[in-house]
């Protein structure tokens, strides 16, 4: 218990940092929609600092700036896309939590359907060839198997003791 | 049956055995790779694109006009972006300082976030060695180079073009195999 106490010490401040992060209620705008539409692009946008956490998630003094920005550029009547156009342009796509589909993302978002049908083929094959083997099936017993089988079974019924 | 067609039919018996291995080494292969790079340091989005638009005011106490897009060009020259809180930017002063007052390169400095004073403070204390200095005290200038941490030092051709950005520390190894090398090509273009 001893040993554990730094690591659950840590846990526990980690899960409270966590919950401490995100928007300010200084931070949001007196618009309820605009304000919305800040919510949905500060969830589709990455904190630069902090690399796995959305810039509405973070506490980072970067992803502050980055949300305040968001919603200035909604104020001035910057559309969804534009916003994330001028972040980008910045910041490069890395920005972006969900990766656009291009030619060099392809493999990204292809690759696990592509290794699915892959080893959907592999098993397919794998079995046509098994049966194509003619392995005995379970039902083709020969005589004596089957007295035997039987005998086992009837044995089973029997009250125990 | 012929020699060949024996160790094709061993070929045909090993390969389910192989497979996993194969996959093993491909995979193991982008690992290692990955292994190898640094994920907190990205391409900027900025690379080999003009510098951005902005103007800035000096910090309050230095005798400059500032800094703005318009200091850009001519010759090529770096932009430095710190902070008096931020210790690597102390770690890697003295090797902008040789950069500027040995190497003669024009050194423009970015003060991200930083109080007038204790920015003053720092650069008495360690040395100035920037032509211009544009105090971003809100970071919104930050934004438009594409900065996330500081320091980042940017290399400025002499038509305004960004042609390298060094995230993070400078070290002794990049002013030599990098920096230097580049801004040497730079002046012949």
């Amino acid at each position: 218990m001893r040993r554990l106490l730094p690591f659950l010490l840590l846990a526990l401040l980690w899960s409270g940092a966590a919950g401490a992060g995100g928007v300010k209620p200084e931070e949001m705008l007196d618009d309820p929609v605009l304000e919305e539409r800040a919510r949905i692009l500060g969830k589709q946008l990455r904190c630069l600092q902090c690399q796995n956490q959305s810039i509405d998630d973070s506490d980072a003094p970067l992803a502050a700036d980055l949300r305040r920005l968001v919603r200035e550029r909604l104020v001035a009547g910057d559309t969804d896309e534009e916003v994330k156009a001028f972040l980008v342009a910045r910041y490069g796509e890395f920005i972006l939590l969900r990766p656009p589909v291009r030619p060099a993302t392809w493999l990204l978002w292809a690759g696990p359907f592509v290794v699915l049908i892959l080893g959907g083929v592999a098993v397919g094959l794998y079995m046509r060839r098994r049966s194509a083997r003619g392995e005995p099936e379970i039902g083709d017993l020969s005589p004596e198997e089957r007295a035997r089988l039987e005998r086992l079974l009837a044995e089973d019924t029997r009250p125990a003791g | 049956m012929t020699a060949t067609t024996e160790s094709a039919a061993a070929n045909r018996r090993m390969w389910p055995y192989l497979l996993p291995v194969l996959v093993f080494v491909v995979i193991g292969a982008f690992l290692a790779y990955g292994l190898t790079r640094d994920p907190t340091v990205l391409p900027s989005a900025l690379l080999d694109r003009p510098a951005p638009e902005f103007e800035l005011p000096p910090i309050p106490g230095r005798d400059d006009h500032g800094f703005s897009r318009a200091d850009l060009g001519g010759e090529p020259m770096l932009v430095n972006v710190w902070a008096s809180w931020c210790v690597p930017c102390r770690a890697e002063h003295p090797l902008i300082m040789r950069l500027a007052r040995e190497e003669g390169i024009t050194v423009n400095g970015l003060n991200y976030k930083d109080r007038a004073e204790d920015a003053l403070a720092w650069l008495a204390e360690l040395g100035d060695p920037f032509t211009y200095v544009g105090w971003d005290f809100k970071g919104r200038v930050g934004i438009e180079w594409g900065v996330y941490g500081v320091p980042e030092t940017f290399v400025v051709d002499g038509d305004g073009r960004i042609v390298y950005k060094q995230v993070g520390q400078m070290t002794p190894r990049v002013v030599n195999e990098v920096i230097l090398p580049l801004i040497e090509k730079l002046k012949k273009q």
